[in-house]
């Protein structure tokens, strides 16, 4: 049963024509504050974004934004600006580099680096070399940005 | 169409929108003794104007515990060091009480630790632990074991009210500096610093937590995530993993400088050891 489930999943995989190797972290190109090219060539899944968005062990964005379009979670945090209408604010290569490293656009942010996986001190054995998301769950968050439109 | 969604959506939200803001005129009071809570900031936190306990933020429910000595679920584990005050250990035949008379007599020492002494940052903890085996012949307890929790929470409860009170000066200036530079070092792979949040963010919601200060003046702290004691270091460590950080050593140097560091900057503000937090 394992091994069926497992063969199906990789012929999935070598199906998808779209599917090539993401830009690692460091390759990322940040150009005043842009990142022009998707890191997955794999258009971004708005859906999973938005679950990515509020799953407290991949985004946790909702830790310091207040999302009106999840009137379902109870608590929102209030470090960061509100989401409502980020899409008109912002272009999607901005928001592009807004979530892969904060930093390259607004300096000393406290908002982490979602697509970083070096230069960080004394990280925690189990998250060492990682990025705290995928570059897919990044293109799938900022599909689902560009949703909040006011 | 539009239009009418997006309202609909606030509506929602606000309904569930909790009140976020530490109420300004709550006032601290146990058993007839008012508290400081709300202090000018001491010159060295050069980026605060005021301090506050970490008690102003705590939801009404959870403050309520703090009121009464009967419902704070601290004086339990209060009464439970009371018993090993009194206990023979080691190969002395000694306890506690058997050199400290009362242990009222240790009224106003919390307010003064850490402290500085031969070259080495000496906490609460030491002081305990160095009684056990210079002075019991007993073996030390485990820095943050509970044990070791009850029995600084029952000598910090002697100074309730009274001011933190620390010296940064001569001998403890090398290591109150090397506790600041810990505080805005940016660590672990969300690489954040103590500073980002408590200086940066306090009286901000931070998904459901209110955040405070960081302050240390209520510690021993019951928690009712963990219903027991927790340490100062426990407290430093379990910020540090949410950070994905990899914690110092609970009793090593650094979070010993970091004590240090963080209890000026609540000088002026009252012990409250055991307070309530959740
Ligand atoms: C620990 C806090 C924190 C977390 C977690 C966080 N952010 Fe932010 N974010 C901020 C802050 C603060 C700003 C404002 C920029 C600044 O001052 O640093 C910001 C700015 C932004 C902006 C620009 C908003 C605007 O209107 O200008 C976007 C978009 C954004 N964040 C998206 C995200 C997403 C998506 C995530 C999760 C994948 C996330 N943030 C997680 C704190 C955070
Ligand atoms: C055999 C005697 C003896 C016993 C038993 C003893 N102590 Fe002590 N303790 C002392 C002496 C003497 C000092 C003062 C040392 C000094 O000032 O250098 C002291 C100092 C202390 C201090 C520091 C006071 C200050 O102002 O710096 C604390 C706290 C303390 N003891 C707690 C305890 C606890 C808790 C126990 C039991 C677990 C205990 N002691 C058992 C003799 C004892
Ligand atoms: C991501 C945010 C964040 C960071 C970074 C952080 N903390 Fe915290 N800390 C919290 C939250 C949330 C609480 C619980 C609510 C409160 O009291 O702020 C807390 C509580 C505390 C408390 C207890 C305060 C009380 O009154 O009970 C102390 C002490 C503390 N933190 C120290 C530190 C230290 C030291 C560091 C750096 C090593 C640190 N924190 C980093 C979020 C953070």
């Amino acid at each position: 049963m394992r091994i069926i489930g497992i063969s199906i999943a990789v012929a999935g995989l070598l199906a998808n024509p779209l599917a090539a190797e993401p830009v690692a972290p460091n390759d990322v190109k940040y150009e005043d504050g842009v990142v022009s090219a998707s890191l997955t060539g794999v258009p971004g899944d708005p859906a999973n974004g938005r679950d990515v968005f509020k799953n407290r062990k991949q985004g946790n964005c909702l830790a310091c934004h207040v999302n009106a379009d999840m009137p379902e979670e109870s608590f929102h945090g209030e470090v960061g600006p509100e989401m409502t209408g980020v899409a008109d604010r912002w272009e999607a290569q901005e928001l592009r580099a807004i979530v892969a490293n904060s930093k390259m656009v607004f300096e000393d942010s406290i908002m982490p680096a979602f697509y970083k996986d070096t230069g960080f001190e004394r990280t925690l054995e189990k998250f060492e070399g990682q990025s705290i998301l995928t570059a897919q769950q990044v293109e799938d968050v900022i599909a689902y940005l560009q949703t909040l439109t006011e | 169409m539009k239009a009418i969604k997006v309202l609909v959506s606030t509506a929602c939200f606000m309904g569930m929108a909790v009140s976020t803001h530490a109420d300004e005129t709550a006032a601290l009071s146990i058993e007839g003794q008012d508290f400081t809570i709300q202090a000018a900031a001491p010159a060295h936190a050069e980026n605060l104007d005021e301090v506050t306990s970490g008690w102003i933020y705590r939801a009404r429910e959870t403050q309520a515990l703090q009121l009464d000595d009967f419902d704070n679920p601290g004086f339990v584990f209060v009464d439970q060091a009371i018993d090993s005050w009194n206990e023979v250990d080691g190969t002395e035949d000694k306890s506690c009480a058997s050199c400290h008379e009362n242990v009222e007599d240790f009224a106003g020492l919390r307010t003064t630790l850490p402290r500085v002494e031969d070259g080495k940052v000496v906490t609460m903890e030491d002081l305990v632990n160095s009684c056990r085996t210079e002075q019991m012949g007993a073996e030390p307890w485990k820095y943050s074991g509970a044990q070791m929790i009850g029995m600084t929470a029952l000598i910090g409860l002697q100074s309730r009210g009274l001011p933190m009170n620390v010296a940064i000066d001569g001998e403890a200036a090398e290591f109150w500096e090397q506790g600041k530079e810990l505080y805005y070092t940016r660590v672990g792979q969300l690489d954040m610093s103590c500073s980002n949040c408590h200086e940066d963010n306090y009286d901000t919601m931070i998904r459901a937590d209110h955040l405070s200060q960081g302050q240390t003046n209520g510690f021993p702290t019951y928690r009712l995530k963990n219903a027991k004691l927790n340490s100062t270091h426990g407290r430093f460590k379990g910020c540090m993993k949410n950070i994905r950080a990899q914690p110092y050593k609970v009793g090593g140097d650094e979070f010993k400088s970091l004590e240090l560091y963080i209890a000026s900057r609540g000088q002026g503000l009252s012990v409250e050891t055991p307070s309530v937090r959740n």
